[in-house]
């Protein structure tokens, strides 16, 4: 009993033991550094040329992220934030919490991007996913006339849960809440993150799950498996651009910059579509993989941070007061 | 009570810390209260969490009832193990039980399983009947200890009586002794209800099915919202306190479960009807205890190779914070029982009115100026666990300290053993038993208790049963089984080596 107990007691007392290289810590979403995302390669290609420990730390999902950042201010230990939205941009700028990045890079985006402190790393729309083989609706209106279950992110924690709440408001502006009220009897139930809406979803909890247009590619291209579809929607796609930032009170501002410009290098950005499942902010030299072309929607929503930000509390308290009824 | 020479200063610091905690942590709140008032979402989980305690309440008592006249008036093999295993759940890790239940009534489930074999629909454990069915699971046990013993302090001769003159029993006895006990039960479920936390965080299924204490972690947790959380949790500190007031004041005190042990003979329930329906009512009410336990256990041991590398670590943690909170619940304890009177009762009754994510955000309002938050994450845990525990070890403690000034206060007065030297010869060798129980109580709670940890914990602080609910929101069943019996172990295994070690030394 004792030499466990003391081993037990040892391990929950010290941190890190190897700390001879700096240590760069980035904090990123759950799905990030998962086995099967784009944390293990982004890790081994980073540190091949960095001299360095990339510690990627998950801190739930994407807006998760930026309270944590804000609970934990100058006291935090990452150095880099890596998940955050267009939508969260102008919140996270008011904390005070970024400092400008020192990257320069032709972005392949589908919206203008020009920020000093934000740096997308990848892009992609919302879409509801379903399966090949069940009924699939064409609009948010008629998914909420059907009997068809939709397991959807909450949008306080998740970038997706949030996402969805703007692309709602962007289609139907005051008519919004009328829309959440009629879909409030097919959401089965909200989760934290994207991966425990995923889950739930392949785990056939429900019928249709808020993912991205790319998703089903996964399905095909990883699982062989073409079972799965992005439903397109009248409405138009709700566009998403995730950005990372440095952390204003790093110890590391130089490694923080060093890996931002690997961000947008082929090491990184080769990685994305088939590990994060997103268009890269820069297209690899060996091009976008199979099921990425195909499903680029007819319509896109978008809304600029600032009008994002403008649009987002009340969103959310709309959400909220709908699905709380 | 009357004045002895065992030390009294310390239970009047420990009472004013124990305040100071409990009322102190109220002034950052009051402070710190947003004005922006509550919106819809913060009303709706105000009703959720007040519908489904009463509701939790309601089925509870309706069906210990039953299981409670059944044990009262049948003698069968493996009584007695089973009154002894209804004080058993008060011990069980909630987190650990909701597993159990997700194996008998989830997706996956006995139960969803056996409906599919039938042909008929599968049953959702997510919302508020998911709430209510763990509630009751979790509550069903104390409710039935406490009918039980409101139908064991009717003197069996009464029964005779009521046998020989023929008269109705029900009407009669047990009609009125329910209508006693029936509301102090019904207002310590929907107590303990209140500040639901794991349960909802779990099987609760979006802001439709949201408790206050779980709004207040997510206003902090995702939104940061600090003033927010600050009002919801005066709220709940107000609603909590008002019902443990309820609670105190119709409660039966049967906590201990003394002379459960006798079963009355009974002449008006001999026929097969009134045996079947006892028997049904047993074997049902073990089932449904037993059954998503075995189930937890059996999943946990095949989840022990899938234990993520993360839980050596987490245990480590768990074990040092729950022998932090033990020490001080103990110290705290001891001091206020020594101390006794209305100081003592009210500093035992302030922590029920204030709940673990209450006193957390408290805490973390006034610590987060200045202590980074990872640093307090671990004591800060300890501290609320171990003011959790202190009503109960208080419990515990306070009748054996009654009891040996009873017997040796006038001969230890009159050696003159007064202050420190009255504790360290007189009172702490035969308190040993009682701080070996109360001991064993702090520590198994503390073990299971998901509560402040997850305001605080940053990367690689979680302790078990953080990392259980993570690993089963990230859907991983197999090793959150694992972890959670490794919970179960710990909880229990703490119990029994602080509850043994008391007693064997004491024997010495």
């Amino acid at each position: 009993m004792r030499p466990t107990l003391a081993a037990l007691l040892a391990l929950a007392a010290a941190p890190a033991l190897a700390q001879d290289r700096p240590v760069l810590t980035v904090l990123t979403y759950d799905s990030f550094t998962s086995e099967w995302g784009p944390g293990p390669a982004v890790e081994t290609a980073f540190e091949a040329e960095c001299g360095c420990d990339l510690r990627l730390v998950a801190g739930g999902d994407g807006a998760a992220l930026l309270s944590r950042l804000q609970l934990e201010g100058e006291t935090t230990e990452a150095d880099v934030v890596l998940g955050l939205d267009s939508n969260l941009v102008a919140a996270a700028r008011a904390t005070g919490l970024f400092a400008p990045h020192a990257a320069e890079a032709a972005l392949d985006l589908p919206v203008d991007w020009a920020d000093d402190t934000f740096l997308p790393f990848d892009w992609g729309w919302f879409s509801v996913v379903g399966r090949a083989d069940e009924p699939q609706p064409k609009s948010f209106r008629e998914l909420a006339e059907s009997d068809a279950s939709l397991v959807i992110q909450d949008p306080r924690s998740s970038t997706p849960g949030l996402g969805l709440v703007l692309w709602i408001e962007a289609a139907y502006g005051d008519e919004a809440p009328a829309v959440w009220e009629a879909l409030r009897d097919n959401i089965v139930t909200v989760t934290p993150g994207w991966s425990e809406a995923y889950n739930l979803f392949l785990e056939g909890e429900a019928d249709l799950v808020l993912s991205y247009t790319t998703s089903p590619a996964y399905h095909l291209i990883a699982e062989e498996d073409a079972g799965y579809v992005a439903l397109p929607f009248d409405e138009g796609h709700y566009l998403q651009v995730e950005v990372a930032a440095k952390v204003a009170s790093t110890d590391q501002p130089e490694l923080a910059d060093r890996f931002l410009a690997f961000m947008l290098s082929e090491g990184f950005q080769g990685v994305i579509p088939t590990t994060n499942w997103m268009y890269p902010a820069v297209t690899p030299s060996a091009g976008l993989p199979e099921g990425f072309e195909s499903v680029r929607p007819a319509t896109t929503l978008f809304l600029a941070p600032e009008e994002a930000e403008a649009l987002r509390g009340p969103a959310v308290e709309a959400w909220r007061g709908a699905l709380s009824q | 009570m009357t004045r002895t020479g065992a030390p009294r200063l310390p239970g009047a610091l420990a009472a004013l810390m124990v305040a100071g905690l409990c009322l102190g942590t109220l002034v950052p709140l009051l402070r710190g209260a947003g004005e922006g008032g509550f919106g819809a979402a913060d009303w709706a989980a105000l009703r959720f969490t007040l519908l489904q305690a009463a509701l939790s309440a309601l089925v509870s008592v309706a069906l210990a009832v039953p299981v409670a006249r059944a044990l009262a008036r049948r003698r069968f093999p493996g009584r007695g193990a089973l009154v002894t295993l209804l004080g058993a759940p008060f011990l069980l890790p909630v987190i650990v039980a909701i597993l159990g239940l997700l194996a008998l009534f989830g997706r996956g489930g006995l139960v969803n399983d056996a409906l599919a074999l039938l042909g008929l629909p599968r049953l959702s454990i997510y919302g508020l009947h998911g709430v209510v069915l763990a509630h009751v699971f979790l509550n069903l046990p104390l409710a039935t200890r406490l009918i039980l013993q409101g139908w064991l302090d009717v003197p069996a001769e009464r029964f005779r009586l009521a046998a020989t003159l023929n008269a109705p029993v029900w009407a009669v006895i047990e009609r009125p002794m329910l209508a006693r006990i029936v509301p102090g039960a019904l207002a310590a479920i929907f107590a303990l209800c209140l500040t639901s936390f794991s349960v909802a965080l779990i099987l609760g299924g979006g802001p439709a099915a949201t408790t206050l204490e779980l709004a207040i972690y997510q206003a902090i947790r995702f939104e940061a919202d600090v003033a927010g959380a600050a009002q919801l949790a005066l709220l709940q500190y107000l609603l909590c306190g008002a019902a443990a007031g309820l609670a105190l004041g119709l409660a039966p005190g049967a906590m201990g479960g003394a002379g459960l042990g006798r079963a009355v003979e009974r002449w008006d329930a001999q026929g097969r009807a009134a045996r079947t329906g006892d028997a049904l009512a047993i074997g049902g009410a073990a089932l449904f205890l037993l059954l998503p336990l075995a189930l937890a256990a059996l999943r946990g041991v095949g989840g022990l190779a899938e234990l993520p590398p993360e839980v050596a670590g987490a245990a480590g943690r768990s074990l040092l914070v729950a022998l932090g909170a033990t020490a001080l619940t103990l110290i705290l304890a001891l001091a206020l029982a020594m101390r006794g009177g209305h100081l003592a009762l009210v500093a035992g009754t302030l922590p029920l009115a204030a709940s673990g994510l209450v006193l957390g955000t408290g805490l973390l309002h006034l610590l987060r100026p200045h202590v980074a938050l990872a640093t307090a994450a671990l004591p800060v845990t300890a501290l609320v666990d171990a003011l959790v525990a202190l009503p109960f070890a208080l419990r515990a403690l306070a009748p054996a300290l009654a009891e040996i000034e009873a017997r040796h206060g006038r001969l230890a007065d009159s050696l003159g053993l007064t202050g420190l030297r009255r504790l360290r010869i007189v009172l702490l060798p035969l308190l040993r038993p009682a701080l070996g129980f109360a001991g064993g109580l702090a520590a198994a709670l503390s073990v299971g208790n998901l509560g402040a940890i997850a305001l605080f914990a940053a990367e690689g602080q979680a302790t078990l049963p953080l990392l259980m609910a993570r690993l089963m929101g990230a859907y991983r069943m197999e090793a959150a089984a694992g972890v959670g019996l490794m919970i179960l172990v710990l909880a229990l295994g703490l119990f029994w080596a602080f509850d043994r070690g008391g007693r064997t030394r004491a024997a010495a």
